[in-house]
Formats: structure tokens, sequence, C-alpha cells
């Protein structure tokens, strides 16, 4: 049996590939094991459903579809994804060029079988295909504990900083690892963060000014002051010019 | 907009198509054509007195004293021609244009005539004639110039490009939706399908011909109905059209798009429940349409909502140039779209 979880927001749709799942048993048996109408509920309870592949819809409230797969991917027995949409012609064109794979509303019974036996023998996708295929910047971070995913939105992230194998994510509340590129995070969140070192992106919003500093040994260097955290980062030489602009701007 | 009150003339329930067909006198009762001669007759009479006279001030000073007696003039013409336009109309062209002429002769002579002084009647009314001529003649072939701009051809191809398209999204998840009824719901499934072909009927007709409110509001309700199969409790329509004026006449497909913004925008991407208010009321010579939903902030970069507004803000004035104009606004937590357009009621 294999496992599925569905996510759509739309109750008639979650009927319908019910229906079609029930209808392709003989050839494909499946279980339903779980469903949600949001993104934000596919992301909270899929993980506990040990589901092998999500029917994802890609237009859902809360949280994209594209989106909640970039979160499952993070998980140690991540599900493989089969995306599903009405009509959203640059995703498909992103899920083609990513070798994603996707079904169309409404589906077809033997489009559905032969997705979900391809998807499950193929495994879940590559974050980075995912990365590629996503149009937006995500509206969270997602931490993996074990069986959970915990999320953070973005908007609350004071700085992430690189650290070896991880980065650090600093809100006012606290920090998280995550494994992540630094790199690939500047790059997706250029609008929201900015850097001020080698190693350290600061959200702009955060920035509350710069202090000169020149302890010990140090040669002498400013450092960002940030809104909510006690801790002052320095600013790289290099980054310095970029960075001074936004305390004008502040 | 320059063929519109032609449109607006012959008025509703003919196609916009039929009123190209030969060169026709402007509508005196519209906005726009009252409008352009108000302003045409004066930026003539200001570009004669600036060429008269040298220096800013004292052409302003001429001007003024010309005005004193121009405006009465032009207001007795208007008013004349606005009683007189339906029968104007069925006037031949030429016939027709030789009528304003000479109404706004017999006008501006006896206005000249009455207010000059006692003796002295005849002074100047040769020349006060003559830019009456000057200034009618020049008027009736700036508007006959605009009519011809928006040729037919024009004006046909810029209402075609303006057909409105229902959301693909919206058809293959109603589809979608409808399936998933035939096995539990065969009668429900039967009704959505009914609906969903009256309201293709209506968006792959010619949409140039005005149509009944009532019958827009009727396919309002069917398309709602089709957004609650899908949406279910995640979308409340309230309806407000205790005042509504079913026989007024309106471009067709002009508030269905709203609608369906209003939904797409407002509830779907809404988790809770989204409340949509639809209001439509007479309330003099005017019909107002107001829609509103849910503003959700985080979902504002939704694409497609300004290129529909736009779409209808262009219909609208195709059909009543400047007498129509289209709102939006945010009030709080609530997005606003308000229409407002001329009441015409359809002919019994």
């Amino acid at each position: 049996m294999l496992r599925v979880f569905i996510a759509d927001d739309e109750a008639p749709a979650r009927e319908r590939l019910k229906e079609l799942l029930a209808d392709i048993a003989a050839e494909l048996p499946t279980e339903v094991v779980g469903e949600a109408a949001n993104g934000l509920d596919a992301v909270a309870q899929l993980p506990a459903s040990r589901a092998q592949v999500v029917l994802l819809d890609i237009e859902m409230p809360g949280m994209r579809g594209l989106e909640v797969a970039r979160h499952l991917a993070g998980l140690e027995l991540a599900p493989a994804v089969v995306f599903v949409t009405a009509h959203d012609r640059h995703a498909v064109e992103a899920f083609e060029l990513n070798a994603l794979d996707y079904l169309l509303k409404p589906v077809r019974a033997e489009r559905l079988a032969a997705a979900l036996n391809r998807a499950s023998a193929g495994g879940p996708p590559a974050r980075e295909q995912l990365a590629r295929a996503a149009a937006q910047a995500r509206e969270y971070l997602s931490v993996t504990e074990r069986n959970r995913i915990h999320l953070v939105p973005v908007r609350d992230v004071v700085y992430l900083r690189a650290e070896l194998k991880y980065v650090t994510l600093r809100t006012r509340a606290g920090e998280h690892l995550i494994e992540e590129s630094l790199v690939a995070l500047e790059r997706e969140f250029a609008e929201r963060f900015v850097r001020v070192h080698r190693n350290c992106l600061v959200a702009r919003a955060a920035v509350r000014g710069f202090e000169r500093a020149a302890e010990g040994g140090d040669e002498p260097h400013w450092n960002v002051v940030l809104e909510g955290v006690p801790e002052r980062l320095p600013v790289s030489r290099r980054q310095w010019a970029e960075v001074r602009l936004l305390a004008k701007e502040g | 907009m320059g063929h519109t009150w032609i449109a607006a003339r012959r008025a509703m329930p003919m196609s916009i198509k039929q009123n190209f067909t030969d060169d026709a006198l402007p509508d005196f009762r519209n906005l726009g054509v009252v409008a352009r001669i108000l302003i045409g007759v004066n930026a003539l009479a200001f570009a004669a007195v600036l060429a008269a006279v040298p220096g800013w001030g004292a052409a302003l000073e001429r001007f003024l004293l010309v005005a004193a007696r121009l405006e009465p003039a032009l207001a007795v013409t208007l008013v004349v021609l606005y009683a007189l336009s339906p029968a104007l109309a069925r006037l031949p062209y030429w016939q027709g244009g030789t009528a304003v002429v000479t109404l706004t002769l017999a006008v501006s002579g006896t206005l000249h005539v009455a207010s000059a002084p006692a003796g002295d009647a005849v002074a100047g009314l040769a020349r006060t004639l003559a830019l009456a001529a000057i200034a009618a003649l020049l008027l009736l072939a700036y508007l006959r110039l605009l009519t011809r701009a928006y040729s037919p051809a024009l004006a046909e191809a810029r209402l075609q490009a303006l057909q409105s398209r229902i959301r693909p999204h919206f058809l293959f998840n109603s589809l979608n939706a409808v399936l998933s009824l035939i096995r539990r719901d065969p009668r429900r499934a039967e009704r959505a399908l009914e609906d969903l072909a009256d309201l293709f009927r209506v968006l792959m007709q010619d949409n140039r011909s005005f149509v009944a409110l009532g019958d827009e509001i009727s396919l309002l309700e069917r398309y709602a109905s089709l957004e609650q199969l899908r949406l279910g409790e995640r979308l409340k329509v309230v309806w407000e059209l205790a005042a509504a004026p079913r026989d007024a006449m309106l471009p067709p497909m002009i508030l269905q798009p709203l609608l369906e913004n209003a939904i797409y925008h407002g509830v779907e991407p809404g988790a809770g429940e989204g409340r949509v208010v639809v209001r439509i009321e007479r309330r003099g010579a005017r019909v107002f349409a107001r829609i509103e939903n849910p503003y959700l902030e985080e979902h504002a970069h939704r694409a497609g909502n300004r290129m529909a507004l736009a779409n209808i803000r262009e219909r609208l004035q195709l059909f009543f140039d400047v007498e129509a104009r289209i709102d939006t606004r945010v009030a709080g937590e609530r997005y606003v779209v308000e229409i407002a357009m001329p009441y015409r009621p359809a002919k019994a």
C-alpha cells in the first residue's frame, strides 16, 4: 500500500482525488494517510502521517505548494511529491524544466497512476530542484527536528551567520541551526537581507546603527547594532561602503 | 472615447456597431460633448483675444469682457441643442449640421440685439454672427473628426481585444469540482454544468451590445454559485440588490470580472471565511455598483487585478465616455471597487 497525503484547499478537489485513488486501487493500492486544506497544515501534519507520496496543490492559502515541498524536503523520510495545478503556466514550465512530477486538473485516473508510480520510484525531489523551480522567495525558513518541521517566519529573522557546516538563524526569541548555504540565502532574500561580513547577513529592517569598535588586538572597525538582540556584529571593510548607506536611509 | 456619445445617443439595446454606419451629429445631451464644446469655444475666444491684444494682462482683461457676452450665448445655445438633440439626431448629417449652425446664429443674434444699447442694435451684429458661425463650424468639424478617428474598424478592434476572458484557473477548477459531484450528487452536478454553460454563452457572445442589469445580476449569481461549489464555507457572498434598477442598460461583463477579482484576490488566498458584498443601487440618474472583499495585504502581489480593472475602465469609457467612472480603494481591512454610470433604462 502506497501511503498518500492530499493537500488541496478545495474540498471537492480532495474528494475527486480520493475517488480516483479508489478507481485505480486494483492497479495501484493506496491508502490516504492524511489531508490538509492549506499549506501550513500540510507542513504540520504530513511528517506524522509518514506519507510516501504527497499530492500537493500549488495554489493554497497559508503557504503555496512549492514552498510546502521545500520544507518537506528537509525531512529524514521526505515524501515524493506530485504537484497538482488547474492552470499555472509559469509553474508548469518550472516543473518541466526541473523534472518535477505534476498533474493538471481535472486529473485523469491513468495519469494519476502513472505519476504516483513514477514519483514513488524516483523518491523525494532534491532541495535544489525545488529551489530552482520556485518563482518567489520563501516566507518561512524551516528547522527539522527528527520528524517535526519547525517554521520560522523570514520576517522574524534578525540575522543569519554561517558557522562551519551550518547557518545560525537568529530571531529575537532565540536561535536555530539550518542546513543551507549563506550564498543561496543571500540570493533568495536579497530584498530583505544585506551582507555585512563574509559570514553574515543581517535584516535591513533591523539595523539600528553602527558603532566604532577596536577592542583587544583587533583592527579598528564598525559594528552593526541590531534591533531586538544584544550582540554587535562586525562589518567587514569590504562591505562597509554598501552597508553604511543603510544608516543614512534609517 | 470619440464615438461614445453616438452610442449613448441612439442608445441602449443596439450595438455600438450600428452607430458607425454614417456621419452623425454629436449627442448634445452627453456630458463629454458638452464639456468639449464649452472648452472649445472658450479656447477659440481666448486665442482670438490673444492674437488681437498684446500682453497677457491686457488680453486677460479683454477676455473677461468678451466672456461676459460669450457665455450667455453659449449657455443658451447648449440648452437649445440639449432640448432639440433627439430631433436633430433624426436629420441627415448635413441638414442637422446646418440646423445646428442656424440655431447658433439665431441665439447669438437675438442675444446681441437684446443686450445692445438702445438705438445701436445693429452695430457689430454682422461680426457677432460671423464669429458664432465660425465657432459652430469649427466645433462641428472637430467633433466629426473625433468620431472618424475612432472609426468603426478601430473601435471594433478595441472592443474585440477587450473581450473579457474568464481565468482558465476558474474554468478548470470548476470542471474539477463538477467531476467530484457527478457520483455523489448528480443533480447538483447538472445544475453546475448548466450554470457553467450560461456563463460561457455570455462570455463567447459579441460583447458590443448593451445588456440589462437584471441579466447581469443573474449571471453574477450563477458565477457565484459555481465559486461556492468550489470554495464552500470559505466564500460568503452578501447581495444588496433591493435598490438595483434591473432595467438599466450597461455594457456586458462589467460586473462579473469584478466579482471574480474579489474572490480570486480576497477570498481564495485566505484560510478563513471571506465575505464579499455586492451592492447595486440607483441614485437619481446614476447607477452605482460596489463590490467589496477582504483586503489580504500579504497577497496584494497576486497579479492580474490591475489588468482586469484597466480593461473594464476602457470598456466603460468606450460605452459611456466621461459619464462613467470606476474607483478602487482600501478601506481598513476591506478592498472596495465602485462603478458609477448613467442610468439608462431599457426602452419599453
